[in-house]
């Protein structure tokens, strides 16, 4: 049982992670083009990322 | 395209952060992926570009230079010359817009799916305990201050956007749907914090986060719809003529912004230009395609002394004009304008879940505090009468009544999507199911809103096809559509505002109107043409714009509904006349302007009518964002499909009376899901109040009545279509 101590926070972390990664994609305007970016990741010629400019 | 003129953009180009030159460009005609490889690609192969980046959703290029200045015009032609008209942005309108509420509600949404997800690591095997396996309550009260660790901050997090609206309404002294949610939200979260600390068994941090969770899921998706309307008026008041062709004294010609145009400024517009701003012919001949701002596709001749308006577009002459108006007195801005003002109108509508709300949230209410103040005088004890006031405002938690209004609109949205109308909003349906009359544009909407051939043998269509095809008026177009493809006249020359003329087979031809030709023509000059060879044959071609098949089926149906139709319509009388009378409509209005339009609906709504608008042109946006409820076609023009509340996929005009019918019978099904959540608190309340009820039983009997409303709402789903 006492495990789960250990698991508990552990996971917990992880999800973390989670939310910590998808308020990155957030602030970084990953939503901003969903049809282009769509495309984009199809085509090699056209691998520069949401952040470049 | 046409005589390529050194063209000074310059004042399009914005200083960046970095003292680069940047462009924002409104590209027209980008569907898939290859084309943004292209539009990117032909950008950046532009001398002087550094980069350029394509958004595929929202059809903005952003393009920096190397250096501080750009070519704006070079990256237009070769944009152009590659087949992708682009239209640059004024430099005020080109700030990046930032959405930062959507990017709040969205991480909010983000922290409550974390929240909900990881709080059942905790509750559920609580649950379990509850039916009989083993858990020690030293252990669930473990789990719980898990729970209560997770839950908390999520929640007060998550539930920020409710709370503040809460607060925002209170102060107001009215009651929205999220005063009784932010209340039961914090009840919650305390009773289950009491509950936790007298060791108790049943605390409620999972419900409280996954309510808003789903709550945020909706208020999402609202938001982004309503962001997508806000900038459709942006996008139209970008698009008119964003750079005009300005005489200076000195006689040379300079490309200037719109806005910068000063009345009394001499302006060249060339053969297939926009007229920029409102302004009187000096100089020249042509014929305007109004459609732009009247809806009518019958070319308008001008000359000397014509007033011509912001917007037409410039067919066969080059024109010089002398402005009248700055541009943001054009009609174009009058209509955004306008647009805005209706859409802010339309906001003040309230919502069935909103009247609901303003007669639950009193009732509970006082309820709760009936149960408090009357538990505490039969001398049970402070503490005892919170519970139970805790328990009232519980089980009364709005969460049938929360899901009885969108569960339906979804699944009525759904219904409808099949059908190929696409509902932009719940409160559209809302308002769609109260209409009792409707008013049609006809161009585009009842008829097929471009010129058809008529009678004509086909060897007489072959003869005057080479000339047809040489032209580019509508009447021309649509005779050498007629004729299919074939060989193209020689030594063509458009007389502009009279017809083309040139040689087939050696022999000198003309078609345009009756005097250019050579007869004399009792007939109106705007629906027919004339074809003759020098001293030969002369024959008439008549066009006209067809009634769509459906049309006088759609309106019989509208009828059998008890809806009042009529037809309002920019165009001459006789036309209009014949569709009315082909759809079988008694009432219309021939010849008004895109203010009369307005108008209209106005003087109807006025005496007490729910009015629905139909309509496709920018001449019907405004009219469009008035009335109660719109639709347009699939086929309108952007701001058009922008400003209606359903888009119908093209053509299917009995998609209006069916649509109607499902709003109807959405708003049978939400008030009978509120029947039943009335009647579920009747009994729940009270129970509630005498102690009856246990929070494992108001669990239950919370998610059950939920259910019953989801699956009511189901029913819809499973209706019988056509």
């Amino acid at each position: 049982m006492t495990i789960v101590y250990m698991l508990a926070p552990l996971s917990l972390l992880l999800g973390l992670s989670g939310l910590a990664a998808f308020w990155w994609t957030l602030r970084s305007g990953q939503y901003e083009d969903p049809m282009g970016d769509a495309a984009r990741i199809l085509d090699d010629h056209l691998r520069e990322g949401p952040d470049e400019e | 395209m046409t005589a390529v003129l050194a063209r000074d953009l310059s004042a399009f180009v914005a200083r960046g952060e970095d003292d680069r030159g940047r462009l924002e460009l409104l590209v027209k005609g980008a569907r898939c992926g290859a084309c943004l490889a292209k539009i990117e690609k032909t950008a950046r192969e532009t001398i002087g570009v550094e980069a350029a980046r394509f958004n595929l959703t929202t059809g903005k290029l952003a393009v920096t230079f190397a250096g501080a200045d750009g070519d704006a015009a070079a990256v237009i032609d070769a944009l152009d010359r590659a087949g992708y008209p682009a239209t640059p942005f004024d430099p005020a309108q080109a700030i990046r817009e930032e959405d930062r509420e959507g990017r709040a509600l969205a991480l909010a949404l983000g922290v409550a799916g974390f929240g909900a997800g990881n709080v059942m690591m905790f509750t559920v095997p609580v649950w379990a305990g509850v039916f009989g396996q083993e858990l020690s309550p030293a252990t669930r009260e473990v789990m719980y201050w898990f729970a209560a660790a997770v839950a908390t901050p999520c929640a007060l997090f998550a539930g920020m956007p409710f709370f503040r609206s809460a607060w925002a309404s209170l102060r107001r002294r009215r009651a929205n749907m999220d005063v009784p949610i932010s209340i039961g939200v914090i009840l919650t979260l305390i009773v289950s914090f009491s509950e936790t600390f007298q060791h108790g068994e049943h605390a409620y941090f999972d419900a409280a986060v996954t309510l808003l969770f789903l709550l945020l899921i909706g208020r999402y998706l609202d938001h982004k719809l309503r962001v997508r309307a806000r900038g459709a008026a942006r996008d139209l008041l970008a698009l008119q003529s964003p750079a005009a062709t300005r005489i200076d004294a000195d006689g040379l010609e300079r490309v200037v912004p719109v806005g910068e145009v000063e009345v009394g400024d001499a302006l060249a517009v060339a053969p297939g230009d926009r007229i920029p701003v409102n302004a009187l012919v000096e100089s020249g001949a042509s014929e305007l395609d109004n459609a732009l701002i009247s809806g009518e596709t019958a070319p308008v001749a001008v000359r000397a002394g014509s007033v011509v308006h912001a917007g037409a577009l410039n067919l066969s002459g080059r024109l010089v004009l002398r402005a009248q108006a700055r541009s943001e007195n054009s009609a174009i801005a009058e209509i955004a304008r306008l647009m805005e003002a209706g859409a802010q109108s339309k906001s003040s509508y309230v919502r069935l879940a909103d009247k609901a709300a303003a007669l639950y949230v009193p009732i509970v209410h006082s309820l709760a505090l009936l149960a408090f103040v009357g538990v505490w005088a039969i001398g049970l004890g402070p503490r005892e009468a919170i519970l139970r006031a805790a328990a009232v405002l519980i089980v009364t938690c709005p969460c049938a009544l929360g899901l009885a209004v969108p569960a339906v609109q979804i699944v009525a949205s759904g219904r409808l999507f099949r059908m190929g109308v696409l509902v932009k909003s719940g409160a559209a349906l809302e308002r769609l199911a109260e209409i009792d009359h409707v008013v049609f544009d006809k161009t585009g909407v009842l008829t097929e809103g471009r010129p058809r051939l008529i009678d004509a043998p086909a060897a007489v269509v072959a003869m005057a096809a080479p000339l047809a095809r040489a032209s580019r008026h509508p009447l021309a177009r649509a005779l050498a559509d007629a004729a299919g493809c074939g060989e193209v006249a020689t030594d063509v020359v458009e007389v502009a505002g009279m017809g083309v003329e040139g040689m087939i087979d050696g022999r000198h031809a003309r078609l345009g109107r009756a005097s250019f030709v050579g007869v004399d023509s009792p007939h109106g000059s705007d629906t027919e043409l004339w074809f003759g060879f020098d001293d030969d044959v002369r024959v008439r071609f008549a066009f006209e714009d067809s009634v769509r098949a459906d049309a006088a089926a759609a309106a019989a149906e509208l009828r059998a509904l008890g809806i009042a139709m009529e037809i309002v319509s920019g165009d001459v009388a006789g036309p209009v006349a014949r569709t009315a009378q082909a759809v079988g409509v008694d009432r219309w209005i021939c010849g008004v302007t895109p203010f009369d339009k307005v108008g209209i609906v106005e003087r109807l709504q006025a005496s007490g009518r729910k009015v629905l608008m139909v309509g496709d042109g920018l001449n019907d946006a405004a009219a469009l964002a008035k009335a109660h409820a719109s639709m347009a076609p699939g086929s309108a023009v952007d701001a058009s499909q922008n400003a209606a509340d359903l888009v119908f996929s093209q053509g299917a005009l009995r998609s209006i009376p069916e649509s109607i019918r499902v709003a109807r019978a959405a708003r049978r099904r939400v008030m009978e899901n509120f029947a039943f959540s009335a009647l579920y608190n009747v009994v729940a309340a009270p129970a509630a109040i005498l102690g009856l009820v246990n929070p494992f039983l108001a669990a239950i009997a919370m998610s059950g009545s939920s259910l019953v409303v989801i699956l009511n709402a189901l029913r819809l789903g499973v209706g019988r279509s056509r």
